[in-house]
């Protein structure tokens, strides 16, 4: 009994001390926020990324151990934009840390200094489940990651002062390798430019409106309502007035849905990755490009 | 106007259609249609994006303050629908205002014993236990507000409305979310967190009703007006410390007309992953209160129903545990939780025996009990919107003394059990139906078959996923 007791007082002051150690402890709710605060802060940061590629950021609990990993942050890292709304506020309301609250230097936003696109016209819940401030999957569109990049290395200098021209030197170097990535990226993709596609979920707005894809329809007939047979039969209708190439989904996603349809109309199925982590070539934010371009080009063969 | 202007020129390209079509086909004519829809809709999106940040503007000319600070938290409501064209600083007025959720509920019941004399053998709960009336009702239905009252609280009011027109004051609280330490102090009428079930609201239960040892130990659920601290360990273990004061009032407990403390409670949670697929938090939590008068009929030797009254020393003990499973973590489509508690009561002190002497003299006298329960429940979400789930209730007896009132009063031998499964269809995060069957054996030789037919509906502000 003593002696467990010991260790626990033992573990308890080892945490205690841990964060001073690591300069920041870093909370990303998702992966490619982790990705980036990697590129951006290297070894003076400590990440913790809430979820995975695998996970639908929609319905993710305010489970323990993520109000557990809230508690010791120093930055919580969000997309904002009401993605985390389901389970984010009840985190940070349980953390007990007063650094991450919202509106505190803590608390991170990255929707915020990207332009929100498909804000919606009408705000009602028979429109599924739509986002007020507008599409929260911004991290579709390579350009928003840099955009992103730049506010966060701030972020990142304002709470740790000290390491301020290491992350402005990181900072630097990593839009200039990104930029000429983007540039990459734009150039492979444009014979892209204009393919008609079908999507499962409203996620690849950004995507769409960066390389110039068209999107047709939507296998959810609306926002995170899972697709029904007689949704699906009504864009397959569409889909013999105007034919696409593919129909996309997140890797999270059932494949069930777009397979249905793909066998159907006799289009290819493309998985993306989503985020870093969706499959096994998406491993950083580089290759999450790489192969996103990839797999489309080899959709609209 | 700017959006009249964009209405006109819809229109305008609408009025030119017809020239064009008359050599084309219908599909094209759709084609046509959809783009123009496509066209006013991103014109009207784009109208809207510009009065926002107009309105935007003029709020922060109007406060001068830096933007960073004027950006609402994330905790609050949906941004207001969009308002017209002319807004000015008096429509702000109501910009603050606190996020609004109602719950609607309303159930089919089917019993086959007379739910009015609802009753579990050898336990005297009060409060709302009984299952809902036959036929049709709602059930409890409620109705919330909640937002951040200033930098450093949260605030919290949820009324409860009864099928019966009454009004409810569920909770009332505020919170300290920004103190430093780990310390997360709340204040007002709060549900315990002792226990797991405890401190969630009906509505996001796994079945219509609550577990049987919440009915027998706690009355439905424990509440009380008080102070509650609670404390997160700084581990990557979820490490949760928590106390309470209260008023005590609610069962077990009484009103008391007393300065000081009714009821205090504490409780330790544990929880984290297992893997990328498995979560699970298991807690212990102790309860006390001193109960004085609290009154209760009981059928005694003779069969007459007499009025009893329990004064002493109440304690609670209750273990928890649940486990989520779900493949990498995303139960979108399948996921597995299993949730049980154990519940053990210690009660000390004197009961008065026929308290209202409406049989002879009162007689009171020592009393003591030592009684316990437990339930287990599993759900299995097998398609995105569908569940089934099945649950097992036990309570043991346990032993009672009735001092020299044991004269009066026989032991109960009997071990009141339910058997319950349960399936539900969640269409969308703000609505469920679910039909729930369940044997329940509460007292010897009677059987209440029940049948429960129950929608949940959310309106407004989204809620949050707690687990």
């Amino acid at each position: 009994m003593i002696s467990s007791l010991k260790i626990l007082a033992a573990t308890l002051l080892a945490a205690l001390a841990a964060p001073a150690l690591a300069a920041l402890n870093i909370f990303a709710t998702m992966p490619e926020w982790g990705a980036l605060t990697e590129e951006l802060g290297g070894d003076k940061v400590k990440i913790y990324t809430a979820t995975n590629a695998l996970q639908d950021a929609h319905h993710v609990e305010a489970k323990p151990s993520l109000i557990a990993r809230a508690r010791s942050a120093d930055l919580v890292i969000a997309t904002g934009a009401e993605l985390e709304i389901g389970w984010l506020p009840l985190v940070i309301q349980q953390a007990g840390n007063p650094k991450i609250q919202p509106g505190k230097p803590g608390y991170f936003e990255a929707t915020r200094y990207v332009t929100l696109l498909e804000k919606p016209v009408r705000l009602d819940r028979a429109e599924g489940d739509v986002h007020p401030g507008g599409n929260p999957h911004i991290q579709t569109d390579a350009r928003n990651i840099g955009k992103v990049a730049g506010p966060l290395a701030a972020k990142l200098a304002e709470l740790d002062p000290d390491n301020a021209a290491f992350y402005q030197a990181r900072y630097k170097a990593f839009a200039e390798k990104w930029n000429a990535a983007v540039a990459r990226w734009e150039k492979q993709a444009a014979p892209l430019r204009g393919t008609p596609i079908i999507v499962q979920h409203k996620a690849f707005t950004y995507l769409e409106a960066w390389l110039g894809l068209n999107q047709v329809a939507a296998l959810e007939p609306k926002p995170g309502v899972e697709p029904t047979t007689a949704h699906l039969t009504e864009v397959l209708a569409t889909l013999q007035r105007t034919p696409v190439k593919m129909v996309i989904r997140a890797a999270y996603q059932s494949d069930r849905a777009s397979q249905w349809i793909a066998e159907r109309a006799k289009i290819n199925a493309v998985m993306l990755p989503f985020t870093v982590g969706g499959d096994a070539e998406a491993k950083d934010l580089y290759s999450l490009y790489d192969d996103t371009i990839a797999r489309l080009l080899k959709g609209a063969q | 106007m700017s959006r009249s202007i964009g209405l006109a020129a819809a229109f305008a390209l609408a009025g030119l259609l017809p020239c064009h079509a008359l050599a084309a086909t219908d599909a094209d004519l759709a084609e046509i249609r959809a783009q123009i829809k496509q066209l006013k809709e991103s014109y009207e999106a784009r109208i809207q994006a510009l009065e926002e940040r107009l309105k935007e503007a003029e709020a922060k000319g109007a406060s001068a303050r830096p933007a960073e600070a004027t950006a609402p938290p994330v905790a609050t409501a949906p941004s207001p629908a969009p308002a017209a064209p002319t807004s000015t600083a008096s429509s702000l007025a109501n910009a603050f205002n606190p996020a609004i959720t109602a719950v609607l509920q309303g159930v089919y019941a089917n019993l086959s014993q007379d739910p009015t004399k609802y009753a579990i053998a050898g336990f005297v709960p009060s409060g709302d236990i009984a299952p809902a009336k036959r036929g049709f009702s709602i059930a409890e239905s409620e109705l919330g507000f909640s937002a951040n009252v200033d930098d450093k609280i949260y605030g919290n009011l949820v009324f409860s409305l009864a099928p019966d027109n009454s009004i409810e004051v569920e909770e009332a609280y505020g919170m300290f979310t920004s103190l430093p330490y780990g310390i997360v102090p709340k204040f007002g009428r709060f549900l315990s967190s002792i226990g797991y079930l405890n401190d969630k609201h009906q509505h996001v239960w796994n079945f219509f009703d609550a577990p049987l040892p919440y009915q027998a130990f706690l009355g439905g659920q424990f509440k009380s007006d008080g102070l509650q601290v609670k404390w997160i360990a700084p581990t990557d273990l979820y490490l949760e410390f928590g106390g309470e004061i209260g008023d005590g009032s609610s069962f077990p407990g009484t009103d008391r007309n007393k300065n000081g403390i009714g009821s205090g409670a504490v409780y330790a949670h544990a929880g984290g992953e297992l893997g990328t697929s498995s979560e699970w938090r298991a807690g212990l939590s102790y309860l006390q209160l001193r109960p004085d008068g609290r009154q209760y009929l009981q059928t005694d030797v003779f069969g007459n129903t007499v009025l009893q009254s329990f004064s002493g020393r109440s304690q609670l003990t209750i273990a928890d545990f649940v486990w989520k499973w779900a493949p990498n973590g995303n139960a979108t489509r399948t996921s597995f939780t299993l949730q049980g508690e154990y519940f053990w009561r210690r009660e000390t002190g004197d009961l008065t025996f026929d308290a209202d002497g409406a049989f002879g003299p009162t007689s009171t006298s020592g009393y003591s009990s030592r009684q316990s329960g437990w339930y287990l429940d599993g759900v299995y979400k097998f398609l995105p919107a569908w569940r089934v789930g099945a649950r097992y209730d036990r309570l043991a007896t346990g032993t009672v003394d009735y001092g020299a009132n044991g004269v009066f009063l026989a032991q109960e031998s009997f071990n009141p059990q339910r058997y319950s499964v349960m399936f539900d269809y969640t269409p969308s995060e703000f609505s469920r139906f679910r039909l729930q069957y369940q044997q329940s054996k509460l007292q010897p030789d009677v059987t209440d078959n029940q049948w429960f037919l129950q929608y949940i509906l959310t309106l407004g502000a989204h809620g949050a996923h707690k687990f």
